[in-house]
């Protein structure tokens, strides 16, 4: 208990510390880590890259997905030898970047953002030939926009791949003023929507996964939620509505649409880009793309949100919780890991936070809430690149503990729960 | 010693000249280059903050991975000509110094040749850049019409 309330404070410390050596300039006051009581964070390890999801094993360490390869190794192992709860890192291997990484009956799944590999485990859970990963997906579409591609497992040997649309809203000119929606938008035949795949066949792509629900703009946390054996996504919406000024303001554009969480069963199709959900009208509204002008409602064949949350805070990673470490209402409910705005200026930025959502049954069960706040390092984030941390994935420890990542930094924190402590 | 002594003298009688010949010129001439690009930041401040802080941020400073900063890059302060076609076309997919983004420029021919010869301007003597203005006359020679 001492031990965790020490280590927070020398975070937070380092923090405040590292904040008031990069803000002097601003005169901006760094702000301290604020959980609920008994929850305690720190830095389980530091500048390990830009570190996207996580999966851990049995034993507690923590292989780590890069953007970006480090000296060729887009996937790293961190160790907590000694067990003081600080972890370094013990190998490297795949080189190639990334976001989507999984560990599921003795496989470590991951993504360069256009293929899924595999990689056999040993009984420890490390990688037995970390040079030869089995090939499982391949060919698809990589470009420059909403690229990476999250995956996760169901029970049943069907992996989930994100394909994220290479385009906000499907305009003829992407992101043109003004420009019209292309009718029946082509890019949802090979994108903006999630596709299924055999774990175990080889050299899949297109021709042989399937479609398993579209309409997604792009999607980059998800999670196969245990309780009731499904699918849950969380899209990050469109950005500016403002491109139609005649319909809406900058605010207006600031504040719309919703970042929504999705459950999905097969076939399902969420809108984009038809549509977009108004969290405050709590309404599936047109696209002015397509005819929209803010007040005209949506077909209501597109399927509603199970939450919906202030709008472009960029949701990055989705975990339901099923460990023992946290108090009971935080059983399976779900963590979502914000990534932080940047389509809300000129207004600041929000979002930089992990959240979390109530479930009871498998539906929520209360009003989503803040859970850890602080990654940004500053009160007001007024330009995304004056966040210190940006959170981004979410794992499980074997132990109950939540770890973080953050891409920005390459911090990965450890979220611990003690009744006892303050 | 003496020579530097001298050769500095003459340095600040030089410049004291000058400001004193700037000063005295002022009230007497019509708007001079410097308030015309003055006005010109001005108008094209007002254009950023319709348009280009959505991407760019109002520090200009882009954002990580996905819009590159207008800070002193190669683009901002190179080539005046590959910079206004970058506002006429469009830009996907390239580089900006060794960095890439995962995000479209759209083009932003909506706006006339005085209204992107002013944000450039803008932009170019702002969020620590300091180089020469975009003219209406380069705008116009690269499009004709507008
Ligand atoms: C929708 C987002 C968006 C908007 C709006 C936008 N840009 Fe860009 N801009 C980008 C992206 C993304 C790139 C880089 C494209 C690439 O890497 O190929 C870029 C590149 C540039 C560049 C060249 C690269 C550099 O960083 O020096 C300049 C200059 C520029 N934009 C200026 C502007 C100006 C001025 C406006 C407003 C008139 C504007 N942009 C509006 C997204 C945007």
């Amino acid at each position: 208990m001492k031990n965790n309330h020490t280590r927070l404070k020398i975070a937070t410390l380092s923090l405040a510390l590292l904040c008031s050596i990069t803000k002097a300039q601003t005169n901006k006051k760094a702000e301290q880590f604020k959980l609920p009581q008994g929850f305690n964070i720190s830095v389980a390890a530091d500048d390990v890259g830009r570190a996207r999801h996580m999966a851990i094993t049995t034993d507690g360490a923590i292989y780590v997905k890069l953007a970006r390869p480090v000296d060729g190794k887009g996937i790293i192992l961190l160790e907590d030898k000694d067990g003081d709860g600080k972890f370094n890192q013990s190998s490297g291997f795949g080189n190639y970047g990334g976001t989507g990484l999984y560990i599921k009956d003795n496989y470590l799944y991951a993504s360069s953002n256009s293929e899924v590999f595999r990689y056999k485990l040993d009984k420890d859970q490390r990688v037995v030939d970390p040079s030869k990963p089995e090939k499982i997906v391949t060919g698809l579409i990589d470009r420059r926009q909403h690229e990476t591609k999250s995956i996760t497992l169901d029970n049943n040997g069907n992996l989930y791949v994100n394909i994220g649309a290479y385009s906000n809203s499907c305009q003829e000119a992407d992101r043109r003023a003004g420009s019209p929606g292309r009718p029946d938008c082509p890019i949802l035949d090979s994108a903006g929507g999630i596709w299924r795949f055999k774990i175990d066949q080889l050299n899949q792509s297109y021709n042989n996964g399937s479609r398993f629900a579209t309409g997604l703009r792009n999607v980059v946390g998800l999670d196969w939620n245990q309780q009731d054996n499904s699918l849950y996504v969380m899209q990050h919406g469109r950005d500016q509505l403002d491109m139609f000024s005649q319909f809406f303001n900058s605010k207006q554009s600031a504040e719309l649409p919703a970042e929504c969480m999705y459950k999905l069963k097969e076939g399902d199709n969420a809108g984009w880009p038809y549509m977009y959900y108004d969290p405050f009208k709590k309404k599936k509204m047109l696209a002015p793309e397509y005819g929209g002008d803010g007040t005209k409602e949506a077909n209501n064949k597109f399927i509603d949100p199970v939450v919906a949350f202030p709008a472009h805070l960029a949701p990055n990673g989705l975990l339901f919780y099923t460990g023992s470490q946290f108090p009971e209402r935080y059983k399976n409910g779900a963590f979502v890991a914000f990534h932080g705005s940047w389509n809300r200026a000129p207004q600041p930025q929000e979002g930089y936070f992990v959240a979390f959502v109530p479930f009871a049954n498998g539906k929520p069960s209360g009003e989503w809430e803040i859970f850890a706040n602080g990654f940004a390092g500053v009160s007001v984030v007024n330009s995304p690149r004056e966040a210190v941390h940006r959170p981004c994935g979410l794992a499980l420890g074997k132990d109950g503990s939540l770890y973080v990542s953050d891409d920005t930094k390459g911090t990965i924190f450890r979220i611990t729960y003690n009744k006892n402590s303050k | 010693m003496k020579k530097i002594l001298y050769s500095g003298l003459l340095f600040i009688a030089f410049f004291a000249l000058k400001t004193v010949t700037a000063q005295t010129k002022k009230p007497l001439a019509k708007p001079s280059a410097t308030t015309n690009i003055n006005a010109s930041i001005q108008r094209g401040k007002a254009v950023y903050a319709t348009l280009c802080v959505a991407c760019h941020q109002v520090d200009g400073g882009g954002v990580p991975n996905l819009n590159p900063p207008l800070i002193k890059t190669s683009y901002v302060l190179g080539d005046k000509k590959r910079l206004i076609n970058i506002l006429l076309n469009g830009m996907q997919g390239v580089d900006i110094d060794g960095e890439t983004y995962s995000n479209v420029m759209p083009p932003v021919s909506q706006f006339s040749n005085q209204q992107i010869a002013d944000v450039l301007t803008y932009v170019r003597n702002s969020f620590g850049n300091k180089a020469s203005a975009v003219t209406l006359t380069e705008v116009n020679s690269l499009r004709p019409k507008k």
